[in-house]
């Protein structure tokens, strides 16, 4: 049977057409652009993992921003100083080398180092989370900005970056399913292990020890402490854990999604992330699901630029700035803030510094 | 090592001494900058190793550092000048401080300061003609308005549902720059312009009272900075804002309402941001191009940190910054140390700052708060509840 007049005639029918022809739009857009979409929501999953970790221990951290942003940069400077020593081809899987593998480790290493700082003046010292996560941020800002101006007077070269994987065609090519392999395979070595830390992180959390300690010290540390967990090892520990996805997540920026750096690439990602960890309920896969939202969202604003979608739809899209797009995941991200974290409830120590009972 | 001195334990305050009080006033922001100041010399020498082809210069430090305070304090001209960069300082520095008088944290000062300064360059184009009185008072009543309703938004939403206002600021910074953009590269743009730039603001502009260019907005700063303690400390809005910060839940049981101060607390916060935002646009740029931004917002942040959130010791530390930030220029030029050292100097002062727990066990002072914890920084006690983030 055809169908296309009852199409045509629903598309008729005003506002409901619109609604129609979006629906049409994001149906014939979206899957074929499934790697992309990934691509978008590795970061802000990474990130989110980072959150997780932090917070369902009790450490709220919003340097997560900062954190990126400096293991993005230390990838790329990394990658740039190393890449002309190292002369070997990259290998065929991924496109790695030495020096990219050691641009890696050491942005891993500069996120770690960051999340101990952040450990410290809010565990130790316990500083306002909130204050000592800002100063995170401006500190990253500033060195980043700083070092940045004075190595592009030597105008680098690039620090190569990681190459996506190619799947067999006659598996991204299956009709109906196709595009879920292209999403998680058509991927580089980051992009791809993102799933599975996410199903790692959601497993350990919920069925390991260290995941019901967890859980513990963040709903109520001082029970926790009296069955004999060590809270502020525990804290230490979660948050440097979290710190190295973290590097990871600005790591796939700089070496990973593009191959190069620009100022304040994170562009608001890390605080997104917490946005999709609220969202996602402080659990690993709700974070994950509600990264791909936002990532659909970061996405559709490139692709209505590109192939703006045609008819009545096209017409009214053409007449919002484009600007507006681009805003979406931000206008997104305080809408779910506003709409969800009533009903979505925090660990209940998260946030607040841990203090020891005085010894007798 | 499970972190510093525990309220009540912490040592006793010298009763005696004027000198030993004062000291523990000044040590940690003394001691602070001058950190701050020798690892900036650190991170100059470090940095002389990244850029090749020059011989390396020990003296390379102090070279920069003179060349920042000459274009900062060295002429008449210059000092002018750091007052004109610490004008939209005060006015951010107290929109953070005020907020953070509450419990607040609003991060979203970069945003109210670009929409400040839309609503600004709005009035301001549309009365161009307008007699001077009249177009000035409009336009600045348009910022402080436009910033006011951007610091509104965070704050009804956390109001009503408990929307962290550290994000939901920050998302506003984000989406103020793309209204920005979305504005001055459509509606406002002057019609057959090669690039987006708006109309001038004509006679709306702020009139010069010092120097070359020393504007009106000068003296509106420290204006504020007189009322905003005023409001603080000497009305009962005021003492309810400073009771909300203190205890959210014993302020309620004292017949406050936290949630309706937390909305006016936000949008005034956002008023003093846009004001900012008023006071570079009316002042100093009198249009706006799609590139209008600045860092006001993180230096603002760094100032109401640096002050305790103090109305009134907020203006000399903006002037700390607001001087750095226009001396920077002449130590780009003679020691080839690139701006941006003023955020890494600037950051590292926070970083230090945060540390004073640490510095007032080293120095052994006292703390001049109640000894909890962020007293150093003059932010009140975490709303725990509002920790959801």
């Amino acid at each position: 049977m055809d169908i296309t007049p009852l199409v045509n005639g629903l598309y008729a029918i005003p506002l409901l057409g619109l609604v129609f022809q979006a629906i049409g739009y994001l149906v014939a857009v979206l899957p074929p652009n499934s790697s992309s979409i990934m691509s978008q929501a590795t970061p802000l999953a990474l990130a989110a993992l980072c959150g997780v970790l932090c917070e369902r221990s009790g450490v709220v951290n919003i340097g997560i921003e900062g954190t990126m942003l400096a293991s993005a940069f230390t990838a790329w400077v990394v990658g740039v100083a190393l890449n002309p020593m190292f002369s070997a081809d990259p290998s065929p899987v991924f496109g790695i080398t030495i020096p990219l593998l050691l641009a890696l480790a050491a942005a891993i290493l500069v996120a770690v180092a960051i999340s101990a700082l952040h450990a410290w003046l809010s565990i130790s010292l316990r500083v306002d989370q909130i204050i000592s996560g800002t100063i995170i941020n401006i500190a990253a800002a500033g060195v980043t900005g700083y070092l940045d101006q004075l190595i592009s007077k030597n105008s680098p070269a690039g620090a190569g970056e990681f190459v996506q994987f190619t799947p067999p065609a006659a598996l991204t090519n299956l009709p109906g399913v196709g595009w879920i392999f292209a999403m998680f395979l058509e991927q580089g070595p980051i992009g791809m292990s993102v799933i599975v830390f996410i199903i790692g992180a959601q497993i350990w959390l919920f069925r390991s020890r260290w995941g019901l300690r967890t859980r513990a010290v963040g709903e109520h540390p001082r029970a926790a402490e009296t069955v004999g967990i060590d809270v502020i090892r525990l804290r230490y520990r979660n948050v440097l854990i979290g710190g190295m996805f973290a590097g990871l997540g600005g790591a796939f920026l700089s070496i990973e999604a593009t191959n190069s750096f620009q100022l304040g690439m994170t562009n608001g990602r890390g605080f997104i992330a917490l946005a999709a960890m609220i969202m996602g309920r402080w659990t690993p896969i709700g974070a994950f699901a509600s990264a791909l939202l936002f990532a659909t969202f970061l996405q559709l604003g490139q692709l209505i630029n590109i192939s703006p979608p045609g008819g009545d739809l096209g017409v009214v899209m053409g007449a919002i700035p484009a600007q507006f797009f681009d805003a979406i995941p931000y206008i997104l991200t305080i809408v779910i803030l506003a709409g969800v974290v009533g009903r979505s409830v925090s660990p209940a120590a998260d946030g607040v510094p841990y203090e020891r009972e005085s010894a007798t | 090592m499970s972190g510093s001195a525990a309220p009540g334990s912490s040592p006793v305050r010298p009763s005696a001494g004027l000198a030993a009080r004062t000291w523990s006033v000044v040590a940690v922001p003394l001691v602070v900058t001058v950190l701050s100041v020798l690892l900036g010399a650190v991170i100059m020498l470090f940095s002389e190793l990244l850029v090749p082809g020059h011989p390396f210069d020990w003296g390379l430090p102090l070279t920069a550092y003179g060349a920042l305070v000459n274009g900062a304090v060295g002429r008449p001209e210059a000092i002018v000048s750091t007052l004109v960069y610490s004008t939209p300082l005060v006015f951010g520095g107290l929109a953070v401080g005020f907020g953070f008088k509450a419990g607040l944290f609003n991060i979203g000062a970069q945003g109210q300061f670009l929409v400040g300064a839309l609503g600004a360059v709005m009035a301001g184009v549309a009365l161009a003609n307008a007699p001077a009185p009249i177009a000035i008072t409009l336009a600045a009543i348009a910022g402080l308005v436009a910033g006011g309703i951007w610091g509104f938004i965070p704050g009804f939403l956390k109001a009503v549902s408990g929307a962290h206002e550290v994000v939901s600021t920050i998302m506003m910074n984000y989406i103020a720059v793309q209204l920005l953009a979305a504005l001055v590269s459509g509606p406002l743009k002057v019609p057959r312009s090669p690039s987006p730039v708006t109309f001038d603001v004509g006679n709306a502009a702020f009139p010069i009272i010092l120097g070359p260019n020393g504007h009106l907005g000068i003296l509106l700063a420290v204006i504020a900075a007189l009322f905003v303690w005023w409001l603080l400390y000497r009305t009962t809005w005021g003492f309810e804002i400073r009771s909300v910060g203190a205890n959210r839940d014993a302020a309620r049981y004292a017949g406050m309402r936290p949630k309706l101060i937390t909305v006016a607390t936000m949008t005034f916060s956002g008023c003093l941001a846009g004001l900012a935002g008023t006071s570079v646009l009316l002042g100093v740029t009198h249009t706006m191009t799609s590139s209008f931004g600045t860092t006001v917002g993180f230096d603002s942040i760094a100032v109401a940190l640096l002050a305790r959130s103090n109305p009134l010791v907020i203006v000399p530390a903006a002037v700390l910054f607001g001087g750095m930030r226009a001396g920077a220029g002449l130590m780009q030029i003679k020691a080839q140390i690139p701006v941006e050292l003023v955020d890494v100097l600037q950051a590292t002062i926070l970083l230090f700052l945060v540390t004073s727990p640490v510095l007032r066990r080293v120095l052994r002072v006292s703390s001049p708060g109640a000894g909890q914890p962020g007293e150093d920084l003059g932010v009140a006690s975490v709303d725990a509840q509002a920790a959801a983030i």
